[in-house]
């Protein structure tokens, strides 16, 4: 066979898969949205790796602070920074004071001057909310009138919240709170971001591949869409003289054009998505369209692989079809289906997971390659045991009502028909049972105790020791919605002014502040108090004796020089029992009250005021409330909320991640299901019209349809909860995780499963109403 | 032209009825009557609208205007729920083809009308075979419609139309698809047991030999009857 | 066929002389036997003899009979008579209903409604036969058959010509 001749065959399947009247259109059009939607998400998946690289080329070129601990001198080429970060209702607002202290002094990217002193550069999105009403006390927190906009080089992505804002006394802050004095903009040294630990790359690794196998299914289910009318047409073909390679090679034309549209809606569907996602914010990230750069290799990948799989699939469903000059002839018949094979799979899957078990706990690194291929084996397992466990429970339902009857006498014809339908969705299923078992397992490691205790204070005004706390903790105290604040200074004291390493901590506060943290009876402002869990060791006890002279911020060796202030501790050093429910769990030195310190040791005092809030006052409201009190008050201070605990923000990202793509992909399954659905309707029209002729309620055929996709489903969802379990079990053991099932999110990923069928008929309802019109009796 | 008023009687008359598909009238002032035990063909050209006439007849659409009276009751007052269960528990349906379910057996087909009317599986399938057998095609119960003869196909398509015991039959070219042994052996069966239930049939059918089977004619021209009986 | 009742249709659109009545029925219905002057005159002059033609007037100096006919009220009422009369089903009447047909058409009558009481006719006789090959045997069957076949064969007829008939009516009327 010459090669002209195959091109032929190819382009005349080509031509069959566009023309064909208005039902080759619809058919030409389902393939290629359905294709279109999974190229997409390849697509999508492909340019992941630019989007995070691209997040994190931005950070790195607007990177304002020293890696290395030596100062730099100030000079027409410097500038001085400092951090005034905020938090507005749970977004958080990056912000910067900038101070240039020549004419060289560089620019952070994104805009192309300095604001002058009560000038601020937003990005659009802060610009937007600052116009959006309601915003007053963030407002009264931003220094300074609005001059211009960052630029899209300087932010990291659409939604980011920041501000750029001039600034005249920075310098003598610096070291003293988040000033700093910088020469450059930007992260020279190539260090590249920290590696993944191995528990979160497993996790990474399982989203893809759990995300990405049934949309390679999808795929495989798109490109079969109109497969009978193909048969036919085949058929008809055969009896005007193709032999049967040429049927097969205009077959596997036919599909190759489908999944060529696909490819093109796929790349506009990824455009659109792109500029889409340009616009939208998740989790707290947004991104630029220009992000979106599907890495070459991989998007070359998916040009060559979609198309090839297109032609596999069909070639493969042809395989057992004889394409006879007067029919289809499905040699397969009635023949079982056997189980041993179909095990082999998972049980291939198992065998590759094997070897890894334990991995976790030893900082052991998992092969990836292994890991991906053996979660593949076990997800794809369960296409090749869907059918099998459909055929069997399939053939011994039996009786029942009539839509009952009706649907499952058509799924004992063609259960393989409904198995691929399902499959799709028992593999998303059954991954994103896994996924969430493993989850919720590693959860206890990346949710760590940050100690605190919200009970005793929500929140903490951080001054450095830029701001005496006195005044401050004050005002903040007549801020709506504060119940209490009380301010705690921390500095130490050694045996000599330089050169030692043995420092021993000072807490200083009045005594309603120490109260708070130690139990004590008798106190008065000059007092001084030794910690019960001050350190034990000789050393520190024997600097703190009563009537010893000391020396308050000492210089350390190497260090910068501290105040180095004399002080002769009081003759007498009352002891205090440290409460359990102390603001501060790091008491291992003296408590002192404010008057018994030398006034020349006040500078080496880095404070914090601590707040109540009055419950009265919605929290959100008073939370605002004190950030903006104190940013007026001290516009370096850090305000912090205290939770208990603390997730890694990393996991919660992989986590969404792994909810919104799983949700995406049952959605697009469900897609599928309806196209089909909707096709097998279709070809029932005589039928339907038929049965309402004869007295059918449209409730039983409405019905019939919606067990006609449940059973399917239902079976479907219950391999993929076992096999997801397993997987699940599988990765626990893997991450050495003691074994915990899930529940709820098993429940509510099959509960999704369950709400697509439900969508699926609903959706295709209208249709089946209509079709069950009679009109569709006519023929003249 | 048009029928003349009912005569007394008739199980089923309709009168002035008229039916448009968009712009194509398919129906246009036509008439029919009918009585207990009567075969009457319904004859004409095709796109004559002697389909729609059924169709209308049955309950199936309703017409635009015009009256239909089953055993003393309007027609066209009814709603699609009422209509639905007259044409369960009065009237059989044959078609010409694409009317049994390919999944279910031939047993389950013929029992599907009783089982709608709540009829229990067992007894539906019990009586199913009952029918079967008069109609010769017992031995293909188990056997799904694909798997039987289109003369055989049909012989069990008449089989469930009678299985509900219908007042009347209706019949759109039921021997389209056959051979000339197999419709007439088709056509005999069906006249036969409708005679022996003292049904009435609506057979329409555009092939003389197969309209031989019945009482009388009408014709349908451009959407007008005519009632050859009456007209002579 | 009946040449009286042809001859009489020919009329309705008009009086004409005995050669143009010959002259039109040649060219409409004669086809390969073409009729005799004597059979004109004869079959006139029985018309004549029944009150259904008169004659119209007398064209003088020309041949030997140039006599002028016309139909009379009783004449129109026959020929519509015989076009409602179904002929009896038999084999080969197709040249009588093709007449029928044509001059349904000419004289504007519904050609249509000729058809249908042709085709009722013949249901009639084919009901008889079916009945009589039901209960009888094999022979009766046989014999039975090969009378309903040649009557559906007339049908049939019947029928394309009745979907025809609009391209008729534009011929004949030329």
């Amino acid at each position: 066979m010459s090669r002209g001749r195959w091109a032929g065959d190819l382009a005349m399947g080509a031509r069959f898969a566009f023309t064909g009247g208005r039902e080759g259109w619809i058919r030409a059009l389902l393939t290629g949205v359905g294709v279109g939607l999974g190229v997409a998400l390849l697509l999508l998946t492909a340019a992941v790796p630019s989007i995070l690289d691209t997040r994190h080329q931005r950070e790195a070129a607007r990177q304002d602070y020293l890696l290395s601990p030596a100062k730099i001198p100030a000079a027409d080429d410097t500038v001085v920074v400092a951090h005034t970060d905020t938090v507005w209702h749970d977004q958080d607002v990056r912000g910067r004071l900038l101070q240039p202290e020549g004419a060289k002094a560089p620019l952070p990217p994104g805009i192309d001057r300095f604001p002058a002193v009560g000038e601020m550069y937003v990005s659009p999105a802060l610009a937007d909310l600052l116009k959006s009403s309601g915003t007053g006390l963030l407002h009264e927190r931003l220094p300074g009138k609005v001059v211009g906009t960052i630029g899209d080089s300087g932010l990291i992505g659409s939604h980011e919240l920041a501000y750029y804002a001039g600034s005249e006394h920075l310098a003598p802050l610096i070291g003293k709170a988040s000033v700093e004095r910088i020469d450059h903009f930007g992260d020279t040294s190539d260090q590249g971001s920290e590696p993944l630990d191995p528990v979160l790359l497993l996790l990474v690794l399982m989203v893809f591949v759990v995300l990405l196998t049934p949309v390679a299914i999808f795929v495989a289910t798109a490109v079969r869409f109109g497969g009978e009318q193909r048969d036919r047409r085949l058929a008809a073909l055969r009896l005007i003289g193709c032999d049967g390679g040429m049927a097969r090679r205009i077959a596997a034309g036919e599909a190759l054009a489908g999944s060529v549209l696909g490819l093109a809606f796929g790349v506009g569907f990824f455009l659109a998505g792109a500029q889409l996602a340009g616009s939208i914010e998740l989790f707290g990230i947004s991104i630029f369209p220009d992000y979106l750069t599907p890495s070459p290799v991989l998007a070359l990948l998916v040009a060559v692989a979609v198309p090839a799989t297109a032609v596999l699939v069909t070639l493969f469903s042809l395989r057992r079809v004889v394409i006879e000059p007067l029919g289809v002839v499905r040699t397969s018949g009635p023949g079982r289906r056997r189980l041993w094979w179909r095990l082999l799979l998972p049980l291939l899957g198992l065998l590759m997971l094997a070897p890894m078990i334990g991995k976790g706990n030893s900082g052991g690194n998992f092969n990836p390659y292994l890991v991906s291929f053996g979660v593949l084996a076990l997800l794809v397992g369960i296409t090749a045991l869907l059918p099998w466990v459909v055929e069997r429970v399939v053939g011994r339902l039996d009786g029942g009502p009539v839509s009952w009857q009706l649907a499952v006498r058509r799924l004992q014809l063609s259960s393989g028909t409904a198995a691929r339908m399902v499959n799709g969705i028992a593999v998303a299923v059954a991954g994103a049972i896994a996924l969430q078992m493993l989850f919720s397992g590693v959860d206890a490691d990346y949710t760590k105790s940050t100690g605190k205790d919200p009970s005793r204070t929500q929140m903490e005004v951080d001054l450095g020791s830029a701001t005496a706390p006195d005044g401050i903790a004050g005002k903040l105290r007549e801020t709506r919605g504060v119940r209490q604040a009380v301010a705690l200074s921390e500095t130490s004291f050694a045996g000599r002014p330089a050169g030692t390493e043995d420092t021993v901590q000072i807490m200083v506060g009045d005594c309603t502040a120490l109260r708070e943290l130690v139990k004590i009876s008798a106190c008065r402002d000059g007092d001084v108090f030794v910690s019960s869990a001050a350190f034990a060791d000789p050393a520190s006890r024997k600097l703190m004796t009563p009537g010893h002279t000391v020396w308050v911020d000492p210089t350390y060796s190497g260090g910068t020089k501290g105040v180095e202030a004399r002080w002769t501790l009081p003759a007498e050093l009352g002891r205090a029992q440290v409460r359990k429910d102390a603001l501060r769990t790091d008491l291992t030195g003296l408590l002192v009250t404010p008057s018994a310190l030398p006034a020349k040791a006040r500078p080496s005092l880095s404070s914090s005021v601590y707040l109540l809030l009055d419950p009265k006052v919605p929290e959100s409201d008073a939370t605002e409330e004190v950030r903006t009190a104190a940013l007026r008050a001290a516009p370096l201070a850090n305000v912090w909320t205290w939770q208990s605990t603390q997730r890694s923000t990393r996991y919660d990202t992989i986590r969404t991640g792994l909810f919104v793509g799983a949700a995406a992909v049952l959605a697009l399954i469900g897609a599928s299901l309806l196209v089909s659905q909707l096709e097998q309707l279709r070809e029932r029209k005589k039928l339907l019209s038929s049965l309402i002729a004869f007295g059918t309620r449209r409730r039983t055929l409405t019905l019939s349809v919606l067990w006609q996709t449940t059973i399917p489903i239902t079976l479907g969802l219950l391999l993929a909860v076992v096999v997801g379990l397993t997987l699940g079990g599988v990765l626990m053991k893997m991450t050495a995780v003691p074994l915990r099932v899930d529940w709820p999110s098993v429940l509510s990923m099959t509960g999704f499963g369950a709400a697509i069928v439900l969508a699926v008929t609903l959706l295709s309802l209208p249709a089946l109403l209509r079709l069950m019109r009679p009109d569709g009796l006519r023929t003249e | 032209m048009n029928a003349p008023a009912a005569p007394a009687g008739s199980l089923l008359t309709a009168e002035e009825l008229r039916k448009a598909y968009g712009p194509t009238l398919a129906l246009d002032g036509a008439g029919f009557s009918i009585h207990p035990g009567e075969v009457v063909a319904v004859m004409g050209p095709s796109g004559s609208g002697k389909s729609t006439l059924l169709h209308c007849l049955a309950g199936i659409v309703p017409p635009d205007s015009g009256s239909i009276m089953y055993a003393g009751r309007e027609m066209a007052t009814m709603n699609d729920a009422e209509r639905s269960a007259l044409r369960r528990s009065e009237f059989g349906f044959v078609f010409q083809f694409g009317q049994l379910v390919p999944e279910l057996t031939c047993v389950e087909n013929v029992a599907l009308p009783l089982r709608l009317n709540g009829t229990s599986r067992k007894e539906a399938e019990k009586t199913a075979l009952d029918w079967m057998r008069r109609l010769e095609v017992d031995d293909l119960a188990k056997k799904r419609p694909g798997e039987v003869s289109g003369g055989q196909g049909q012989r069990v398509a008449v089989a469930r139309s009678l299985v509900t015991g219908p007042r009347v039959l209706f019949a759109d070219e039921p021997t389209g698809a056959l051979d000339s042994l197999n419709g007439e052996r088709v056509m005999e069966l069906l006249t036969d047991a409708a005679r022996s239930t003292n049904a009435a049939v609506v057979l329409v059918t555009h092939e003389a030999r197969v309209a031989a089977y019945s009482d009388r004619e009408i014709v349908v021209r451009d959407g007008k009857s005519r009632d050859m009986e009456r007209a002579v | 066929m009946s040449i009286g009742h042809t001859l009489l249709g020919l009329l309705e659109s008009g009086p004409r002389h005995g050669y143009d009545l010959k002259r039109a029925f040649d060219e409409k219905f004669g086809h390969d036997r073409p009729l005799h002057y004597g059979q004109v005159y004869s079959t006139m002059s029985r018309l004549l003899k029944n009150g259904l033609v008169e004659v119209d007037g007398i064209e003088a100096g020309g041949g030997p009979e140039r006599k002028r006919y016309a139909i009379t009220d009783a004449g129109v009422t026959d020929v519509e008579r015989w076009l409602a009369t179904p002929e009896k089903p038999e084999e080969y009447l197709q040249s009588t209903l093709y007449t029928k047909v044509v001059l349904a058409l000419l004289t504007h009558r519904n050609a249509g409604d000729v058809l249908d009481s042709q085709r009722s006719e013949h249901l009639r006789s084919m009901r008889i036969l079916t009945d009589r090959k039901r209960h009888g045997d094999l022979a009766d069957q046989l014999v039975c058959d090969h009378a309903l076949f040649h009557l559906e064969a007339d049908l049939r007829w019947l029928e394309l010509t009745a979907a025809r008939l609009d391209k008729l009516r534009a011929e004949v009327a030329e």
